[in-house]
């Protein structure tokens, strides 16, 4: 059902502790993205100030997590919510869980650049700067999907997530010729390819929580299913 | 390692599926009139056996009046006028020829209020029979403690048969009424808001009798409770300005309703 000319509850506190909640999540999510953008910043740059920084960031976005859940339940309990202020709801508690892991992935990112010692030749960061821009680009059009309740960005972003598991599968073809060339490096290019690996869970979280955004609008679950029959769904 | 057992999921599966169920009602067409103020608007509809339907909506959205007509409680209205037909079992409750207590006798109501009649329970329980002309001790003893088990009343009131009905609790007293209606056996169940003067745990109480009840009968709820409606019913039927709006799968609708104004009303929206 269309949500772009939702009419106002009858309760006004109920429509703003729904409002109370979207901002939250978009405000964890807005931290969730700082701290992505400075992990691969920090990687490539081999900043090891701004990767500690995101190291000991991660903690605002558990107690965010923790104090978003609480609200939800409360609203579950209180509010008894149906049909689309229902969805919405579940649709939260969902992403929750993801942008939490998001940051997760953001904290190992610094954790692996924390762990790299001396120069490392720029040439293995080159593929890693495309993919981590990438990665960030479809993390804040999900956001900006959730917050303007907007499908066909939400399904965009899903069809984007293809082409990472992409750019991730050459990232590691390229890894594995330096570290078949130069032994030495096995390290390093470990390291790259770990974060690699986050790189690519934070763009399959960013498209679960498209997912969520498409159920909460159209009151489909549209998980499990192929990018042609999704096209058919939304249609 | 044992597999598991998957082909109970089904995606975007309804938990009842409407094509499956065998008719007890068919409503066509049907108008009702009081005086020149039209309260029901061409409604169409079918109700499925042994199954729960509820009616929710506003107030003076016409589903009581509906409901009313199930059992032709209208007929007791003097400016109420009908056209269209309500089928039972394929005849007409509307035709000339139907006999209207006997109609009655196979479409039980129960009201809002309970209302048992200034007598013991037992005789309020035995009361329709005895107006079959049933008199026989060894039956009505019989259906009494039948009906009042099926109405979950039994172990409450069994050692005090011959107390005054008014004696009980208000929820006692609404599952006394169940039982009274369930006594001479109807085949479908009326009930116009049947826990809205009830505390919470009575109303519990006739919710889980509601389920227990379906097994047996067809039953029709009308109630303001929306979140009552979609614990008790299998479908629901939304009703506005005397028009059907939308009528399905009770868990579709309270999730995932098709029409805005469906939506609106049950989120609690401005109608």
């Amino acid at each position: 059902m269309a949500k772009q000319e939702t009419r106002k509850h009858i309760s006004h506190s109920f429509d703003i502790e729904l409002n109370d909640l979207k901002n939250k999540v978009l405000s964890m999510g807005g931290l969730v993205e700082e701290q992505l953008a400075n992990s691969i910043t920090a990687l490539i740059k081999h900043d090891i100030e701004l990767a500690e920084q995101v190291y000991n960031n991660d903690y605002k976005i558990n107690a965010l997590e923790v104090s978003l859940d609480e609200e939800s339940t409360r609203i579950l309990a209180i509010r008894h919510p149906a049909a689309s202020d229902l969805r919405l709801v579940m649709a939260i508690i969902k992403t929750i869980p993801d942008l939490e892991r998001i940051g997760d992935q953001a904290e190992r990112i610094a954790h692996m650049t924390l762990q790299m010692q001396g120069e490392t030749p720029a040439k293995y960061f080159v593929a890693m700067s495309h993919l981590g821009e990438y990665v960030r680009q479809m993390l804040h059009n999900a956001l900006d999907a959730f917050a303007r309740v907007d499908v066909d960005m939400a399904v965009k972003v899903m069809h984007d997530d293809l082409k990472v598991d992409q750019e991730y599968d050459n990232i590691s073809r390229q890894l594995i010729t330096y570290m078949m060339e130069d032994p030495r490096i096995i390290p390093i290019a470990l390291n790259i390819l770990w974060s690699a690996r986050s790189l690519e869970r934070v763009a399959a979280h960013a498209r679960n929580i498209c997912e969520y955004i498409i159920y909460y609008v159209k009151g489909k679950d549209i998980r499990h299913i192929s990018l042609d029959q999704l096209k058919e769904e939304t249609s | 390692m044992s597999k598991i057992d998957i082909s109970s999921i089904h995606r975007g599966k309804k938990t009842n599926n409407f094509e499956n169920e065998t008719i007890t009602l068919k409503v066509e067409d049907l108008n009702l009139f009081y005086g020149e103020k039209q309260a029901l608007n061409h409604i169409n509809m079918q109700i499925p056996q042994r199954r729960v339907t509820a009616y929710i909506g506003p107030s003076g959205c016409g589903k009581s009046t509906l409901l009313r007509c199930f059992n032709r409680m209208n007929d007791l209205v003097d400016s109420a006028r009908i056209e269209g037909k309500i089928l039972l079992d394929n005849n007409n409750i509307y035709d000339d020829d139907i006999n209207v207590a006997d109609l009655r006798r196979r479409v039980g109501m129960v009201f809002q209020k309970p209302n048992p009649f200034p007598k013991s329970i037992y005789e309020n329980v035995a009361y329709g029979l005895r107006l079959q002309g049933i008199n026989s001790r060894r039956i009505l003893d019989e259906v009494v403690e039948k009906s009042l088990k099926g109405a979950a009343l039994w172990n409450e009131v069994k050692d005090r048969l011959n107390d005054n009905a008014l004696g009980l609790s208000g929820g006692q007293q609404q599952r006394l009424v169940i039982a009274r209606a369930i006594a001479i056996e109807p085949e479908v169940l009326l009930l116009d808001e049947p826990a809205s003067a009830l505390d919470p745990i009575s109303t519990l109480k006739i919710e889980e009798l509601i389920n227990d009840l379906k097994s047996d009968y067809t039953i029709i709820i009308v109630t303001h409770n929306m979140q009552q409606a979609a614990r008790v019913s299998d479908y629901t039927a939304f009703m506005y300005l005397g028009e059907l709006i939308e009528f399905g799968d009770t868990s579709t609708l309270f999730t995932n309703p098709s029409k805005k104004q469906t939506e609106d009303y049950i989120t609690g929206r401005y109608g």
